[in-house]
């Protein structure tokens, strides 16, 4: 099996507010920093790279933003004309201009969900089909939450099923045939060293095994805080707190702190070895920032954290 | 102000905000409360976490609400003057029961539930959770078996995935398209010339015959529905938009859900829809105050000796940063959401928040007054 930066495509997923974006910009970047070139591909209409590397003029389209790391957002409108123009090249317009058109695309259950994890799998071929294209090494696809990202892989599938014989068929077969051939395509979930986290991680697990027959790549740790005292600090902690001695309210709050962030630690390390247990793998951590923002800097300091695990 | 006052007099609140935050466990903290104060509550939770649907006796997804013994609650101090129902949305049953009820036969019924395309939606395909939930939240607004409703609402970075649900279906009812699939001889060779017939024309080469054959019988057997879908969604689009519903974002003191939140709170905006107030939680409790390390170092180092009381302090310092960030965070958020949008910050809890005594606790805090709630926030360690 290759290594995980050697497949085509890496689709990045997890439960909500794990950090999937960070994890996968600092992957791109591992990526770009091995001298891969790379995009992240981002399927809402939010433009998160923009928040790391600054606006862009079209999220809409493929720029470079770092050396080596390209990204786009991925609109389903967008995606959805250039899927036409794809199939029907310049009678295509006689659709997009449709009302009847836009009003049947957006009535057809998955269309929006179809038309996007197209374009990801349009990013990721070695020929592509846009012209004056140049071929990624690695396509990161910066998913939905678990529950939606589930819906987006999926979607081929149904959409295989559903046309039978078609374009559509066609073109759903070669997606699906991408996404579960394991040399072609790597799950990743994000997961913080939290109960619920861990629990939906070890659910995606078994559900991509039923339903897509693939397995989950690697699991990534977002946010695990440093483990600074060592069981003997804690045990002084502990009987500071008790003394007699009557610390001030400012020492005492420190050291109430101290004592949280150590069972913290252990709360944390322990859902990490049910998590490596459950998932017969350790898992990959980065470490908790402070940062109030992430810029390149910290998202550098990321990379850095992969590149020894990866 | 408090949740309960907050809420006075609405029959319908609708919990929104990014995932990860806690949604699930306010909306139940939110249903607990009220309850607790006397009304016949309805909780509708989409995808609970396990340890949080058993605690509140939700064993398996359904689609009606289950009355939650009372007993379950007392044990943790709280007394249930009301009724607490919950239930955990069977998207795929809730689907199915839409389609029977407005379907105007049995036939027609059979029809749509055998169709493939009808099987993938209502069970694979992305979205149809956010369409069911808002029917679900509609039939049982409707049936006024309940004095409020708390509605739980499906993970999505995008507000509009459920206020636009209702819409969706109607717009296309609503449009040429579903008329011409409508035409008995369906949108065979016959459709093929000008206008819309080229449209059709260039579809079919787009996306085969079988899949627009299967869309076209899809759309037909709906086509019986159509009012019913139509008058659905007007009835649906009205509860949002009554006095007697609200939003309240639940949200956390970071960044990246900050952003989201106030996302959230524009799209509500931009369509119409009452904001009520805002949740933040896991905020750090303790005062946002600076530290210096040096002197609290000399201070510890009698307690702990030099090695150790520099290491705490250095602790408490990113601590109490940590806590500062997320009290500005906050004050950004609320000053994106307006003067007058109510915020109520609840502290992060130790250890696991999905059993009855962490939602007792959080429904405390919710419940209790703004000073009260300053208080405990503020409070030491």
């Amino acid at each position: 099996m290759p290594g995980l930066l050697e497949r085509r495509l890496i689709v990045v997923t997890g439960k909500g507010g794990t950090g999937k974006s960070t994890v996968a910009i600092a992957l791109g970047l591992l990526a770009a920093r091995r001298g891969l070139r790379s995009i992240v591909a981002e399927v809402s209409d939010q433009d998160r790279t923009a928040r790391v590397f600054g606006q862009r003029s079209d999220p809409y389209s493929e720029e470079e933003v770092s050396p080596g790391l390209w990204a786009i957002s991925i609109g389903p409108d967008e995606a959805l004309k250039e899927y036409l123009h794809d199939k029907a090249g310049r009678l295509a317009d006689v659709l997009t201009a449709s009302k009847t058109f836009s009003h049947f695309a957006s009535a057809t259950p998955g269309m929006r969900e179809f038309v996007s994890i197209g374009k990801v799998w349009e990013l990721a071929q070695l020929e592509r089909k846009r012209k004056n294209t140049d071929r990624y090494d690695l396509v990161i696809l910066d998913a939905p939450a678990t529950g939606h990202g589930m819906g987006l892989l999926r979607t081929p599938q149904t959409f295989a099923d559903i046309a039978r014989i078609g374009p559509i068929a066609g073109q759903a077969r070669n997606i699906q045939a991408n996404l579960t051939d394991p040399a072609f395509t790597a799950v990743i979930a994000v997961a913080r060293p939290e109960e619920m986290p861990v629990v939906e991680t070890l659910e995606l697990k078994d559900t991509l095994r039923d339903e897509l027959g693939i397995g989950l790549e690697r699991i990534v740790i977002n946010g695990v805080h440093a483990d600074r005292f060592s069981g003997r600090d804690r045990t002084a902690l502990g009987r500071a707190g008790d003394n007699g001695d009557d610390p001030s309210p400012l020492a005492r709050a420190a050291i109430a702190s101290a004592l949280a962030d150590g069972e913290r630690v252990r709360h944390e390390s322990a859902l990490m070895r049910r998590l490596a247990d459950a998932a017969k793998q350790p898992p990959v951590t980065l470490p908790f920032l402070a940062a109030e923002a992430l810029g390149p800097d910290e998202i550098g300091e990321l990379a850095d954290a992969l590149e020894g695990q990866l | 102000m408090s949740v309960a006052e907050l809420l006075e007099g609405r029959r319908v609140c609708i919990c929104a905000g990014p995932g990860g935050v806690g949604k699930t466990t306010t909306s139940a903290a939110i249903a607990v409360g009220m309850a607790a104060s006397g009304l016949r509550v309805a909780l509708v939770t989409i995808d609970p976490a396990r340890r949080l649907a058993t605690a509140l006796g939700l064993e398996s997804l359904s689609n009606q609400p289950r009355l939650v013994p009372a007993d379950r609650f007392a044990e943790h101090g709280v007394e249930m003057k009301g009724e607490l129902w919950a239930m955990m949305l069977d998207a795929k049953r809730t689907f199915d029961e839409l389609i029977e009820r407005l379907a105007p036969d049995a036939e027609t019924t059979k029809g749509i539930f055998e169709n493939r395309i009808y099987q993938e939606l209502s069970s694979a395909v992305a979205g149809s959770q956010e369409f069911t939930a808002i029917a679900k939240l509609h039939e049982i607004a409707s049936e006024e078996r309940f004095d409020l409703i708390v509605l739980d609402t499906p993970p999505s970075r995008n507000a509009l995935d459920f206020l636009d649900a209702p819409d969706r279906l109607t717009n296309f009812f609503e449009g040429r398209a579903l008329k011409v699939f409508l035409r008995p001889t369906g949108i065979g060779a016959k459709v093929i010339g000008r206008g819309t017939g080229l449209v059709f024309s260039v579809l079919r080469r787009v996306t085969g015959v079988d899949l627009l054959e299967d869309l076209s019988t899809f759309f037909q057997a709906l086509g019986g529905l159509i009012d019913g879908f139509r008058e659905r969604a007007a009835q649906v689009k009205t509860v949002l938009r009554d006095p007697g519903t609200t939003f309240l974002l639940v949200s956390a003191p970071e960044r990246e859900p900050a952003r989201e939140t106030a996302f959230f709170a524009e799209q509500l905006a931009a369509a119409g829809m009452p904001l009520g107030g805002l949740v933040v939680n896991r905020v750090r409790p303790g005062r946002a105050e600076k530290v210096d390390v040096d002197a609290l170092t000399e201070e510890l180092t009698e307690p702990l000796g030099a090695r150790l009381a520099e290491k705490v302090a250095e602790s408490y310092r990113e601590d109490r940063t940590r806590a500062a960030h997320q009290r500005e965070t906050i004050a950004e958020l609320q000053k994106t959401l307006g003067k007058k949008t109510p915020a109520l910050l609840v502290p992060e809890l130790e250890g696991d928040v999905h059993d009855i005594e962490s939602l007792a606790r959080i429904q405390r805090h919710l419940f209790t007054t703004e000073g009260q709630r300053k208080r405990l926030l503020s409070a030491r360690g």
